[in-house]
């Protein structure tokens, strides 16, 4: 459904992608694991728009968008998670669920169906979004993020600064927003919660693609290879 | 003591025109940090803008003002949208000196365009009319009007800001405009939205301000000044704590003018700069978690 095609990206003289080349099909749960700095989060922003791209290079459904903003790409079905939630300060939790479907989609999601998902909500609603836990901020960004009603949902470390019992919890309810259809990648440090949750995996190092396949597949001594890049014949 | 009482309500009704010069600028500078220096131009370019609607076309004021303000906020909007955004920025400087600039162009090309002559818009018997409370007070229907009218549009932009769809583009723009992006707001409109909201507001300042007093092509600066000290001493970004602001920088005024005529403005400008050092997040900050 989305590729990338030999997909690069700057910060300004910085290069911090060489030419990935990625696949996501319909319904599928996907996950990027890699260190720090391995281009995770670089290659999410590249998907959604807040960084452009040459148009060949990103493509929804064979069309291609790499140079579309964000605010256009929301539109066609692709929906952002970000890295430390970035919850609106100003708006309240259901104000922040509620501008998750200003994009205007039609789908199975709506804002009863997120307080059916995250029960935890329904009681904060009016409070300030900043207020709430690390594990419940987290559920307003998902739900933010479901309520555009995307094809594709896009999450940036879900799991950063949570308790191991509330990742659970997240974790969770992947499986319940999978079953809508939707496809999802997932970008991820804890590897193993990454690898239970999805179907296949890339690995990224140092920009580019250095192992990828079959989630249940996956061996450990290869992908600590390919994480931290420490080989018997390392360059 | 009846005329202090007096002094007191014409200060307060004051404050309501200088609420609705001030609260477009707090608006543009919680939306997007733009703080508008040829905003007191844009006042002084609305009554001219009525001008002509009066004077060709005899309509009453009153009358031209909802084109007026429809007009200002289409100009607000092209203006952010064509020019402004373009310096909008972690920077806060090119905005200042790109409406710095736009200053000095409104105010020469009206002398051009009407001369230097002072103009003012008539309303005819309401320009003088007054309500008689007791025996010893009167208070003007103008001023009342005005002040009425300010209130009006603060509680109608405070409901706009926390009750619309529009205002949470403004609040979540506000906040991160980047995340907004990925939830399909265009930065660039909202600030659009933002600024003819803003040019609005100056359409009604700006008209009743007209007929008030006298205005030349220069009397913007004075107007911005005043706009700016109601926001400081309100606090930024608190629509109500800039009502506020500007009844009590209205009150100081008119109680500063009860000594000497020449002492109100001096009045209104220390309380500004008691309240700067004292208190330089203003009376009502909006607190944020």
């Amino acid at each position: 459904m989305l590729k990338t095609h030999q997909l690069k990206a700057f910060y300004g003289d910085f290069q911090a992608l060489f030419g990935i080349d990625f696949e996501i099909g319909q319904s599928e749960t996907v996950a990027i694991i890699g260190s720090n700095g391995a281009g995770k989060s670089t290659f999410l922003k590249s998907i959604c728009g807040l960084i452009k791209s040459p148009n060949e290079s990103v493509s929804l459904v064979n069309s291609p968008i790499g140079e579309l903003p964000a605010e256009a790409r929301v539109r066609l079905g692709i929906s952002l998670v970000p890295e430390g939630r970035k919850l609106f300060r100003s708006l309240s939790v259901e104000e922040n669920l509620r501008i998750g479907g200003f994009a205007k989609r039609d789908g199975y999601w709506s804002l009863a169906r997120v307080y059916e998902l995250f029960p935890a909500l329904i009681e904060k609603k009016y409070a300030p979004a900043t207020s709430l836990s690390g594990g419940q901020q987290q559920m307003v960004a998902i739900g933010r993020a479901l309520l555009s009603n995307p094809k594709l949902l896009l999450c940036d470390e879900i799991s950063l600064g949570l308790s191991p019992l509330v990742v659970k919890d997240i974790y969770n309810a992947l499986p319940k927003i999978c079953a809508e259809g939707l496809s999802v990648v997932l970008v991820e440090q804890d590897i193993d919660a990454a690898l239970k949750a999805s179907n296949r995996y890339y690995c990224f190092m140092h920009g580019k693609v250095s192992l990828s396949g079959e989630s249940s597949l996956a061996k450990r001594r290869d992908i600590s290879a390919a994480y931290f890049g420490i080989t018997e014949d390392q360059s | 003591m009846m005329e202090w009482l007096d002094m007191v309500i014409q200060g307060i009704l004051l404050g309501g025109l200088y609420a609705l010069f001030a609260i477009g600028l707090s608006i543009t500078y919680g939306v997007m940090r733009l703080v508008n220096i040829a905003h007191g131009d844009f006042i002084v370019l609305a009554g001219y803008a009525t001008l002509p609607l009066v004077t060709y076309l005899h309509w009453h004021p009153f009358v031209a003002l909802p084109l007026v303000m429809l007009i200002m906020a289409i100009l607000g909007y092209m203006l952010q949208t064509t020019l402004l955004n373009k310096t909008i920025g972690p920077d806060i400087l090119p905005p200042l000196l790109v409406t710095f600039g736009l200053s000095i162009v409104i105010q020469n090309g009206l002398q051009q365009l009407f001369s230097a002559d002072a103009q003012a818009l008539q309303i005819g018997d309401l320009q003088i009319a007054s309500l008689q409370i007791g025996e010893e007070l009167a208070i003007g229907w103008f001023p009342l009007i005005v002040f009425m009218v300010a209130l009006a549009m603060t509680f109608g932009v405070n409901y706009l800001f926390n009750h619309t769809d529009t205002g949470m583009s403004l609040r979540a723009t506000s906040d991160d405009p980047v995340t907004a992006s990925l939830m399909g707001i265009r930065a660039q409109h909202v600030y659009g939205v933002a600024l003819a909201l803003s040019f609005a507001l100056v359409a009604v300042g700006g008209v009743f301000s007209a007929i008030r007093t006298t205005f030349t092509p220069s009397t913007g600066p004075i107007s911005l000044l005043y706009a700016f000290e109601s926001v400081v001493i309100g606090g930024l970004g608190s629509i109500w704590g800039t009502f506020a602001g500007a009844v009590i920088l209205g009150v100081a005024q008119a109680l500063g003018s009860k000594f000497d005529s020449g002492y109100g403005i001096l009045a209104g400008h220390l309380v500004f700069l008691l309240i700067l050092i004292f208190k330089p997040d203003g009376l009502f900050p909006r607190t944020r978690a």
